[in-house]
């Protein structure tokens, strides 16, 4: 018994090495003096000098910032509607459709989706001439029809774990459906339509593929100008990007695992 | 999938929750909850498929968009022309390319799953079997790559694997090889890269599998004189057969589709669909072959997709 779980733990760390190391070489190596990336030549800050004044960079950060902000709060809108329909209402037509539909972009190849969002808004553009080209708004569409999808998963798997009787309650009390809903069951579920659209913020911001796809000339999203940048090789600037995004994601992440921990205490006490 | 939950829940006999049924008279407030989402989806995500497969059947032109209508009608001289080309099809399967492209990628997504399986396994079997103070912390660690830039984290392995990279100067500073190894550019690198962005895909589903595990069955069979690699394979596996299938799934079907992946750590004999529907649409401009592409592309994976649907559904009926 012993020696098989010193085996599943050598496995199983070795696992974890495998995901951290890549990312640990990165941001150490962001710090790396010289401009041959393998090479040591001692820490500076000076990519990260280069990053900022690399306005192609910079422009197209701020272009992704705008384009996930508005994607996310969108779809944060949409998915908590379809997560809501899904688990509280009532068998009606066409709710295993409404089920498959949101659940399909979650799995349906990037590449596939990217094709046919492009086809889709080219065709209407010729019927009734909206949308008139292609750049910010049609990104944005695209994103919040992927980024609703996992709303709607978390928000769904939410709702049903939560407790059924605080809505009974309002509603024995007399509260109106529109009531009930912004007043017991939204709060309820305020983390999980939290953590969706943080989910749905980080995805739209990383898109590659679909924003290639779906944006016209001159809207180049920050994914798109890292993968020209990286085609042709290592570039120490974007080791400088990752390691700022990775440190923000590390923030975010324990300041949310303090607060659930911070919370559950409390809950113990209380209990 | 959510029908069970949802009606269970809704409908059960006992659940006073049916009052939601006030919707049944304003309908409108109920209307339009279902109505906006489905009709955006109905929009902006089953429409344009059945625009991709329209497009599918259209020649290429030189013309703004380029290809030709499928409809020509004027009413006035009172004629309809339905024009169906079959051609892009034809051709996908007379051109061995594109036939080899659809394999390789099967066999790489393939290869790439079974990989990552083997890797999350014990690492989603020993988060199962540990505390569930640590448990909460080693989940947090397999969850949080997933929340940095995925096209970041394929980046992290260009630098990891080049001819002059990190694993080459550790393996030949230390004497174990006195060639540089080539694995930038090549199939390797794209397993490496597949396993390791998918890699909580697939722990994640096997850990719940895992944790809802009867632990007693493990001790009925030891008390009976089962050794521990017997009743892994006989208990353990079975039981954590919905997780496997979950994780299997929501591996293999974006990998077979994958592009970023190949397009930075593949050679230019990696040979994938995503790609090269990618390369069709954006080097060769021919849109109706690129949605002859995604046609069958989306016909081989329905299957897959179909499987993942069923075992969610079993998985949210117990």
């Amino acid at each position: 018994m012993k020696r098989r779980s010193l085996f599943l733990n050598t496995t199983a760390t070795m696992g974890f090495i495998f995901l951290y190391a890549p990312m640990i070489a990165l941001v150490v190596y962001s710090f790396n003096k010289s401009k041959l990336v393998t090479v040591w030549g001692g820490w500076s800050l000076k990519w990260y000098g280069e990053l900022f004044r690399n306005d192609q960079i910079i422009d197209a950060a701020l272009l992704s910032f705008k384009i996930a902000f508005i994607s996310a709060s969108v779809a944060v809108v949409l998915g908590t509607m379809a997560g809501f329909v899904l688990s509280r209402f009532r068998r009606f037509r066409g709710k295993m459709l409404l089920a498959g539909w949101i659940s399909a972009p979650l799995v349906m190849p990037e590449v596939i989706t990217g094709l046919s969002l492009l086809l889709l808004f080219v065709a209407m553009e010729g019927a009734f001439g909206w949308p008139a080209g292609r750049g910010t708004s049609t990104i944005i569409i695209a994103h919040v029809t992927f980024c609703m999808a996992y709303v709607a998963v978390i928000v769904q798997s939410r709702l049903s774990q939560l407790d059924e009787t605080l809505e009974e309650a309002a509603m024995d009390l007399g509260a109106k459906p529109s009531s009930l809903f912004f007043l017991v069951t939204l709060p309820l579920i305020m983390p999980a339509v939290i953590s969706g659209w943080l989910l749905s913020f980080t995805m739209s911001l990383d898109d590659l593929v679909i924003a290639s796809f779906v944006s016209g000339p001159g809207n180049s999203t920050l994914p798109m100008v890292i993968f020209s940048k990286v085609r042709l090789g290592v570039s120490p600037e974007v080791n400088a990007l990752a390691t700022l995004m990775i440190a923000v994601v590390a923030i975010g992440v324990t300041a949310a695992m303090y607060q659930m921990r911070r919370q559950a205490k409390l809950l113990e006490k209380q209990g | 999938m959510s029908t069970q939950t949802g009606s269970a829940w809704v409908e059960g006999s006992g659940s006073r929750l049916a009052k939601y049924n006030i919707f049944k008279r304003l309908n409108w407030g109920r209307f339009s909850v279902i109505a906006v989402p489905m009709l955006w989806l109905a929009v902006f995500f089953f429409i344009p498929f059945l625009v991709v497969f329209k497009i599918s059947l259209s020649e290429t032109a030189i013309a703004v968009p380029p290809y030709t209508a499928l409809l020509d009608w004027n009413l006035d001289e009172a004629f309809i022309n339905l024009k169906l080309n079959l051609g892009n099809y034809l051709f996908l399967f007379e051109d061995s390319f594109y036939i080899d492209a659809y394999l390789s990628s099967i066999k790489i997504a393939a290869i790439s799953t079974v990989l990552t399986l083997l890797i999350a396994f014990p690492i989603a079997y020993m988060i199962a079997r540990s505390k569930p103070t640590t448990r909460a912390l080693l989940l947090s660690l397999v969850i949080l790559p997933f929340w940095t830039s995925f096209l970041l984290r394929v980046y992290a392995w260009m630098g990891f694997l080049k001819k002059n990279g990190l694993i080459n100067e550790f393996l030949l500073s230390t004497g174990i090889i006195d060639q540089p190894l080539i694995m930038l550019q090549t199939d390797f690198a794209v397993y490496v890269g597949i396993v390791y962005t998918y890699l909580p895909f697939m722990v994640l589903p096997l850990y719940s599998a895992l944790e809802k595990m009867d632990l007693t069955l493990l001790e009925a069979a030891e008390d009976l004189g089962s050794r521990p690699a017997t009743s892994f394979f006989l208990i353990t596996v079975p039981m954590a057969m919905p997780g496997i299938i979950a994780g299997c799934m929501l591996v293999f079907i974006p990998a077979v589709g994958e592009f970023v992946i190949p397009a930075l750590l593949g050679g230019s004999d990696t040979l994938m669909i995503g790609r090269v529907l990618w390369d069709e649409f954006f080097l060769n401009r021919d849109w109706p072959m690129a949605s002859a592409v995604a046609v069958v592309m989306l016909i081989v994976l329905v299957l897959p997709i179909m499987m993942i649907r069923n075992s969610q559904g079993k998985e949210e009926a117990v």
